[in-house]
């Protein structure tokens, strides 16, 4: 029977296979692993302090005790580096919790309920997308002072948008499939279908906008910080590390270019993952 | 057929888009207890609005806009295409024990056991009381018989089925037919059977309505609809059906 076929087939190919199959993902997710590696692990890494300044080295190109240099005041540029790391990606990551939770939820009262519920909710969506995202993002900052609190804010407020776009279209669709009706007709209580049933469908297109999306947050932080109005300077972060190397820029332009490459790097790892998750869910 | 008292009665029951387009126009049938009504005519002849409308089952855009449905039993429904009647991402067995659960009002332990029940009674292989499995993972007939089990776990006095052999191979087919009629027989339910295979309806029910159009334009007792069809349609319905060469030379003969 092709049944007993089709059973074998998908035992034997289990998750890590699939994986292995997917060099997107694969890659993708070696590069974040390593990064988020590097960024728990930097005080066993660098033997410097990111803040431990030495006027007598400034401004030293590569070399084996400084592996990337260092910058005006003396610091390892190296150790800034993964401190920063630690910074953005942990802001990155915190920062997108709610807002995923709740665009998901949001998004899938809409589409499941539809009429007034969906009139709200895609009326809010449709105002705030209105607004560019970096005014709100700029006001918000100064209002909130500078510092991570501002990114927090925006996030909450702006960055479920995204999410609930994406989970009330699919609700929307999965809606009009006979399995979402047949729940309903078999007595099945709304909040049950739209938990049990709707959400592991849409989770999947879910996480994979929230790998885009993390991408965009992580060059907000980072834009944020190079005008000045992110985090705030002893703290390092790649965005101030950028604006600071910029005076340099002609003597010691490295200063400026690895954490410039250190988010492009972060963007291509997200980037690979989100399309390596899609790629394996299309597959199913 | 006047025999019972009706348990389902549908009174000129008409429906339209809400743009104003007629898809059905007074539509009046009644079907008694244990009954089986066929409801055949080709694709877009309203027959499947009319068998959703007994559920309040009519996509968004389409509005009951008169007559009536009477009724004082449950039904349940199954559906054409067994696959995108189970959700992709749920084990059958654990779809199966909720609706239990939620319409037999037992405890989640009892539900799971009534589930194994009726996977047996519907002939399902015993691996999926071991172990659970995706609809994907399932054959078109298995996945229509989980959908069936799911129907029966509603209790229903009434199953309506929306053609529940068109998506699936011909030997399933068969195979579907008889656990559905062997169900009747043991349960007693009534049925409304739409398809627009002439054949299967008028082996699984006594009466036969023929639409076209939105319209009843013939009905009658089977057997006798079939070999005396009155309206030009009905004959036309059944010319339609290609014989098989071989019977046609020994009919020949």
């Amino acid at each position: 029977m092709n049944t007993t076929l089709l059973d074998l087939q998908q035992e034997n190919q289990g998750v890590l296979k699939r994986i292995l199959n997917t060099p997107s993902l694969l890659v993708g997710s070696i590069m974040f692993l390593l990064l988020i590696g590097v960024a728990v692990f930097a005080p066993f890494i660098t033997p410097f302090e990111p803040s431990e300044q030495n006027l007598y080295a400034i401004l030293q190109p590569p070399s084996s005790e400084h592996w990337l240099g260092t910058d005006q005041l003396g610091r390892d540029l190296f150790t800034r580096l993964i401190y920063a790391a630690r910074t953005d990606l942990k802001i990155m990551v915190l920062a997108e919790i709610i807002p995923f939770c709740t665009g998901i939820f949001l998004g899938m009262l809409a589409g499941y309920y539809g009429k007034w519920v969906d009139t709200v909710i895609s009326l809010v969506t449709d105002t705030f997308i209105a607004f560019p995202f970096y005014l709100i993002v700029i006001i918000v900052a100064f209002a909130s002072g500078a510092g991570q609190k501002g990114i927090y804010i925006t996030f909450i407020l702006v960055g479920w948008i995204v999410f609930a776009r994406v989970t009330r279209g699919l609700s929307a669709s999965f809606r009009k499939q006979e399995w979402v009706a047949s729940a309903q007709t078999m007595g099945i209580p709304g909040v049950k279908i739209i938990l049990r049933h709707l959400l592991p469908n849409v989770l999947p297109q879910a996480v994979v906008v929230l790998m885009t999306d993390m991408v965009g947050l992580l060059v907000a932080i980072v834009t944020l910080g190079y005008l000045g109005i992110g985090i705030a300077p002893p703290t390092p972060d790649w965005g101030t590390m950028i604006s600071d190397g910029q005076s340099f820029i002609t003597t010691a332009w490295w200063l400026s270019a690895v954490p410039g490459i250190a988010v492009v790097y972060t963007g291509i790892a997200l980037s690979l993952v989100g399309d390596g998750l899609a790629d394996l869910w299309r597959r199913k | 057929m006047m025999a019972t008292n009706p348990i389902l009665e549908i009174e000129n029951l008409s429906l339209a888009t809400s743009a104003g387009k007629s898809l059905v126009t007074n539509v009046n049938f009644s079907l008694g207890k244990g009954e089986s009504l066929g409801l055949v005519g080709e694709s877009g002849s309203g027959k499947s609005l009319t068998l959703r409308s007994i559920l309040g089952l009519l996509p968004r855009g389409v509005e009951q806009v008169g007559g009536a449905i009477r009724s004082d039993v449950r039904s349940a429904m199954i559906f054409q295409d067994p696959r995108g009647a189970l959700d992709p991402l749920c084990p059958v067995v654990r779809q199966l024990a909720e609706v239990v659960y939620y319409r037999q009002n037992v405890s989640r332990k009892a539900s799971r056991t009534i589930a194994l029940e009726l996977l047996e009674m519907l002939g399902l292989p015993d691996s999926l009381k071991q172990k659970d499995r995706y609809p994907s993972q399932l054959s078109g007939g298995q996945c229509q018989r989980i959908v069936i089990a799911m129907a029966l776990a509603c209790k229903p006095g009434i199953l309506l089925c929306d053609e529940p052999t068109t998506a699936l191979d011909v030997t399933v087919q068969k195979q579907i037919i008889d656990t559905i009629t062997r169900l009747q027989q043991e349960l007693g339910f009534a049925m409304v059977f739409v398809t627009h295979n002439l054949a299967i309806a008028s082996t699984m029910c006594s009466t036969l309505c023929v639409m076209k159009e939105g319209q009843i334009v013939e009905r009658g007792e089977s057997l006798s609809l079939l070999q005396n069809p009155q309206h030009s349609y009905t004959q036309m319905l059944i010319h339609s059906v290609l014989p098989l060469p071989e019977l046609e030379r020994g009919a020949g003969v």
